[in-house]
C-alpha cells in the first residue's frame, strides 16, 4: 500500500546506531519536518544502587547533578539551557537514571555541552543540597497526606521485603534522606556515574553525523566504569491476603491498590501478560475493571490496572478512587476480575481486539518525536533489535489465548495479593 | 506549514482543516462553545456532566462500543470541559479516521441521557470531585476563585459545587445538552495527513444533514468592578501550607493579557511549559529556601479571568514572609522593570515551546480549536508574533496597571497538622 511505503516505519536502514569504545550507545533518527530536537538516554545509576539506610542517595544525586559544575555554577548552567528555550532533567528510576532533554533543533550544540558538563563534572554544592533535602521534607510531609500517593506507598511496602529496593521510595524517606551527606553524593557520583551501559537517543531535524561527532567530542573520552546491575532479592507474594489501611483525615475519598508481583520486560511472557492486563484493565476505557466497577455501578472516577515490567519484577496492580462507603463493594469486584481471568480463558474476540489495540497504535506512539526517540530508547535498552518497530505486529499476533491464560495464572493468585487503602 | 482550509457547511458548522504529512495520523475534534461559565447557581457542572454522558452511547453506537472500536483501531479518544467550552476528540491511523466522523456526528444529536446513565454517571462525577477534594489546594484554588469573582460563572470549579451534582435532574442535562449542542454552536477541526478537498467531503457527507440549529444565547453574568483587596483564610488537616496570590487580567485576546504572558514566563517560566529554575520567582522563594515550589497560573479565556501565583511553603515558613516577597516582586516589574536578557529569554521560550507543541497533530489540532474558540482561527499563529513585540514599557505598565490591591485575592491555606496517634493500622486477614 502507498501510505505504509510513504510513512516506513524507522528500522536498522533510516536509525543511525553507534557504539563508543567507552560503551556509550548512541542512536540518532533524523526528522525534517520538526524544529526541534528530542534527547533521551539513560545510565546505570538508578536507586537500586542505594543503600536501605540512605534510599534516595541516587534519586538526589541525580538531581543535583544540574546544580552546578566545575566551570559553571546553579544559575550559569541552568540560564544557559533557559536562555534557549531549551530542557535537561534527570529522573530516578529502579535500575537506570533517565535523561530527558529538548532543544530548537539549532540549540544541540549547546543542549549537548551542558550533558556532558552535568554527567561529567558535577560539584555538589553543599548549600544546594541542604535546600534539595529541604524541598524534599516539604513535599514528602504533603505527600504523607495524599491518598493517592500513601495507597501505592503502602502497597509497594506491603508487597516487597524490606530487604528488597522496590520496597522503598527511588525518592527516598525524610529518615533516610537526613542520613544523606555531601561524601555520599560525591562518592555515589564518582561510584556509579559512567559511560559504559550508557544510552542517547536523539530524534528530530538534526544530521545523523553531527551528532555522531558532537557526542564524540563531549562524551567519547569519558572514561570511567560504574558497578555492574546488582542481582535482587528473589520475591514472593505474600502467603494470604495482607491487608493494609492508612487512615487520613478530611479526605472525600479513599484510594485503593490491589496486586502482585507481576513480569519482568525480560521475561518469555511479559507481552503476554501485558495483553492480560489490557484486557483486564486497560483496554476500551479500562478495560473489565472498569466496564464493572465505573460504567456498570458508578464507583469510582478511575479504575484500571497496570503492569508495571522494568528490569526488575515490578509490580501488576489494580487502582481504583471511590467514596469510602464503597471500598468493600470495589474490593470485592476487583478480586472478581482477577479470578475471572487466571480461570475463564479470553475469548479469541478479546485476543484479537487487544492485539489490533497494541498492534495499530503504534503510529499514534511513534508520531511525536518524544514517542520515537522513547521507543527507540527502550529498544535499545532491552536489546529488541532495530527492527523490533516493522517485527511488533508479528510479536502482537504470535500469542495465543493460552499464553494469556497461562501469564495471568502465574502472576496473578487471588487468595496472594496486598490490599492497600489509604483516606477516609 | 501547508495550506488552511476555513469552510462553513450549510448548517453552520464551522469546518477549520490543516493538512499535515508528517505521519500517517489524523486528530479529529469538535469543539462546542459553552463551559462552566455558561452555568448558573444551581446548575453548576452540567458542561462538564454533559460531556461524561456523550460517552455513553447512542442507538447507533451503544454504549463501550466505540471504546472498542477505536482501541481495536488502533486510535484514542477524549474530551475536555473547560470553564469556556467543551471539546471531544480522536486521533486514529489515517486509514481509520472515518470512525472519528461517525461518532462525532452520530453523538452531536443522538446522545440519549438514560436515566439509569445519569444515575450511574452522578456517583462518578462526585467521585471524580471527591478525587480532587483530596487535595488541600484544590480547596484554595476553589476559594480563592468565589472569592475573585461574585457573579461570574467563573466563581465555580468545572467539576460543579456537590450540592448540585447530587440535584441536577436528567431534564437539566438534556435541556442543556440540547440547547448547546446545535450546529450553529460547533467547530471542527482536522489536523493530519489527508487531503483537504476530499475531508471536507466526508464531513458534509457525516455531518451535512444534521439540521440546522443557531447558536444558543449563552448565559454569561457580568462580574462587577472590584474595589478592594479579598482575603481569604481556610484551614484543613495537614502538614503543609500553602499561598496562592491572584490578581485580575484581561481576557486572552487582549493585548495586554501576551504582556502578561512574557511577565508570568519572566516570573515562574510556567508561562512556555517550560521546565526552569533561575526564573525570578525560584530565586527569591526556592533558592532562599522559602517555599518548596511555585507556579503561575495563567490560561487564555473568553472573559477576564485571574493569574495566580501559588506556593508551596517550606515547613516553618509563615504566610507573611512569602506574600511579602511576591508582593515586593510584582511591585519591582513597575518600578525596575525587566533585564534585557529576561525579556529576549521568555521571546526564545516561546519560540521553543511552540516548536514542541507542533510535533503532533493531537496537539497542533488542539490550538486551532482553542483558537477558534477564542474568536480568532489565527490566535496561536500570531502567539509568538504578539510576545515578541512585547517591550519593556509594556511590563512596567501592564504591572502597575493589574498588580493593584483592587484586582487583588489572597489565599491562605493553613495546615491544622496531623493527630499524634497517626500510625497506619495493619492487618492480615482474609477477605
Amino acid at each position: 500500500m502507498s501510505a505504509s511505503q510513504h510513512f516506513a516505519l524507522p528500522d536498522e536502514n533510516t536509525v543511525h546506531r553507534v557504539q563508543f569504545d567507552n560503551g556509550l550507545t548512541l542512536l540518532v533518527y533524523h526528522n525534517p519536518n520538526v524544529e526541534s530536537v528530542v534527547l533521551r538516554g539513560s545510565l546505570s545509576a538508578g536507586s537500586v544502587f542505594d543503600s536501605i539506610d540512605k534510599h534516595g542517595l541516587a534519586s538526589i544525586t541525580a538531581s543535583l547533578l544540574m546544580s552546578g559544575t566545575q566551570t559553571r555554577d546553579f544559575d550559569n548552567i541552568n540560564g544557559e539551557l533557559e536562555d534557549i528555550g531549551a530542557e535537561l532533567e534527570f529522573t530516578t528510576h529502579n535500575f537506570r537514571v533517565m535523561i530527558d532533554g529538548r532543544a530548537l533543533a539549532e540549540d544541540l550544540l549547546t543542549l549537548i555541552e551542558v550533558l556532558a558538563d552535568a554527567l561529567r563534572h558535577p560539584i555538589f554544592p553543599e548549600d544546594e543540597l541542604a535546600q534539595e533535602l529541604t524541598k524534599r521534607q516539604t513535599e514528602l510531609n504533603y505527600a504523607a497526606q495524599n491518598p493517592r500517593y500513601m495507597a501505592a506507598r503502602k502497597f509497594y511496602e506491603a508487597l516487597y521485603p524490606d530487604n528488597h529496593p522496590y520496597h522503598y521510595s527511588t525518592y527516598g524517606s525524610i529518615t533516610s534522606l537526613a542520613r544523606v551527606t555531601r561524601e555520599d553524593v560525591v562518592r555515589y557520583h564518582a561510584q556509579q556515574y559512567s559511560p559504559n551501559n550508557m544510552i542517547l537517543v536523539l530524534v528530530g531535524n538534526v544530521d545523523t553525523n553531527t551528532v555522531e561527532t558532537i557526542i564524540g567530542n563531549y562524551l567519547g573520552d569519558w572514561q570511567t566504569t560504574g558497578l555492574p546491575e546488582p542481582t535482587l532479592p528473589i520475591v514472593e507474594n505474600p502467603q494470604q491476603i495482607k491487608r493494609v489501611h492508612l487512615p487520613i483525615a478530611d479526605m472525600s475519598q479513599t484510594d485503593i491498590v490491589i496486586g502482585a508481583i507481576g513480569a519482568s520486560r525480560k521475561d518469555s511472557d511479559y507481552r503476554a501478560a501485558t495483553i492480560a492486563n489490557s484486557i483486564l484493565g486497560e483496554f476500551a476505557m479500562m478495560g473489565r475493571i472498569g466496564e464493572v466497577i465505573r460504567e456498570d455501578l458508578g464507583l469510582a472516577y478511575y479504575a484500571y490496572s497496570r503492569l508495571e515490567g522494568g528490569q526488575g519484577r515490578g509490580a501488576w496492580h489494580i487502582n481504583i478512587g471511590t467514596d469510602p462507603e464503597n471500598v468493600d463493594l470495589a474490593i470485592s469486584k476487583a478480586l472478581e476480575e482477577i479470578e475471572r481471568l487466571i480461570t475463564e480463558k479470553v475469548s479469541p474476540d478479546d485476543l484479537q481486539d487487544n492485539q489490533m489495540y497494541f498492534s495499530g497504535r503504534l503510529p499514534l506512539r511513534i508520531e511525536s518525536t518524544t514517542g520515537l526517540a522513547s521507543a527507540l530508547h527502550t529498544i535499545q535498552r532491552y536489546d529488541l533489535g532495530l527492527d523490533y518497530l516493522v517485527r511488533y505486529h508479528d510479536i502482537i499476533y504470535s500469542i495465543t489465548t493460552d499464553d494469556v491464560l497461562n501469564a495471568a495464572q502465574r502472576y496473578l493468585h487471588p487468595e496472594r495479593l496486598v490490599i492497600a487503602t489509604a483516606g477516609a | 506549514m501547508s495550506k488552511r482550509v476555513i469552510q462553513q457547511l450549510d448548517n453552520g458548522i464551522r469546518v477549520i482543516l490543516q493538512e499535515a504529512h508528517n505521519a500517517p495520523v489524523i486528530s479529529f475534534w469538535v469543539a462546542y462553545n459553552v463551559g462552566s461559565r455558561n452555568e448558573p447557581r444551581g446548575k453548576t457542572g452540567l458542561s462538564h456532566w454533559v460531556e461524561h454522558m456523550l460517552f455513553k452511547g447512542t442507538e447507533r453506537f451503544p454504549a463501550g462500543v466505540l471504546d472498542r472500536e477505536i482501541d481495536r483501531a488502533g486510535g484514542t479518544w477524549n474530551a475536555f470541559t473547560g470553564t469556556d467550552n467543551t471539546m471531544y476528540y480522536e486521533t486514529l491511523p489515517a486509514s481509520r479516521i472515518e470512525l472519528a466522523l461517525e461518532a462525532e456526528a452520530d453523538r452531536m444529536v443522538n446522545a440519549q441521557f438514560a436515566s439509569e446513565d445519569v444515575e450511574s454517571e452522578r456517583t462518578v462525577i462526585i467521585s471524580e470531585r471527591q478525587g480532587s477534594e483530596n487535595s488541600p489546594t484544590f480547596w484554595l484554588m476553589e476559594a480563592v476563585r468565589k472569592a475573585a469573582f461574585t457573579q461570574h460563572g467563573y466563581h465555580h470549579d468545572i467539576l460543579g459545587e456537590m450540592d448540585d451534582l447530587h440535584t441536577i435532574t436528567r431534564e437539566q442535562l438534556h435541556t442543556h445538552y440540547q440547547t448547546h449542542y446545535s450546529t450553529g454552536n460547533a467547530t471542527i477541526v482536522v489536523v493530519g495527513a489527508f487531503d483537504s478537498a476530499t475531508m471536507l467531503a466526508q464531513i458534509n457527507e457525516h455531518f451535512g444533514a444534521i439540521p440546522a440549529r443557531p447558536a444558543p444565547e449563552l448565559y454569561v453574568q457580568h462580574e462587577p468592578e472590584q474595589n478592594d483587596e479579598r482575603r481569604i483564610t481556610i484551614e484543613r488537616g495537614g502538614n503543609t501550607a500553602f499561598l496562592s496570590l491572584a490578581h485580575r487580567v484581561p481576557d486572552g485576546t487582549h493585548e495586554d493579557w501576551y504582556v502578561l504572558e512574557v511577565i508570568d514566563s519572566i516570573l515562574t517560566g510556567t508561562g512556555t511549559g517550560l521546565e526552569t529554575k533561575t526564573t525570578r520567582l525560584h530565586k527569591a522563594l526556592i533558592k532562599t529556601g522559602l517555599a518548596a515550589s511555585i507556579d503561575g497560573g495563567m490560561s487564555e479565556t473568553v472573559d477576564p479571568y485571574i493569574y495566580s501565583l501559588n506556593a508551596t511553603l517550606t515547613d516553618g515558613i509563615t504566610h507573611e514572609e512569602v506574600e511579602r516577597v511576591l508582593l515586593d516582586e510584582l511591585a519591582r516589574l513597575s518600578s525596575d522593570g525587566v533585564t534585557d536578557r529576561e525579556l529576549n529569554r521568555a521571546k526564545k521560550q516561546a519560540r521553543a515551546s511552540f516548536a514542541y507543541s507542533l510535533d503532533s497533530v493531537t496537539n497542533q489540532a488542539y490550538w486551532l480549536a482553542q483558537s477558534a474558540m477564542l474568536g480568532n482561527i489565527n490566535w496561536y499563529d500570531e502567539f509568538i508574533h504578539r510576545l515578541d513585540a512585547v517591550t519593556h514599557e509594556d511590563i512596567q505598565r501592564v504591572a502597575a496597571k493589574y498588580f493593584v490591591p483592587e484586582g487583588r485575592t489572597v489565599g491562605w491555606l493553613i495546615p491544622t497538622g496531623v493527630a499524634d496517634d497517626y500510625d497506619y493500622e495493619y492487618e492480615e486477614a482474609e477477605v
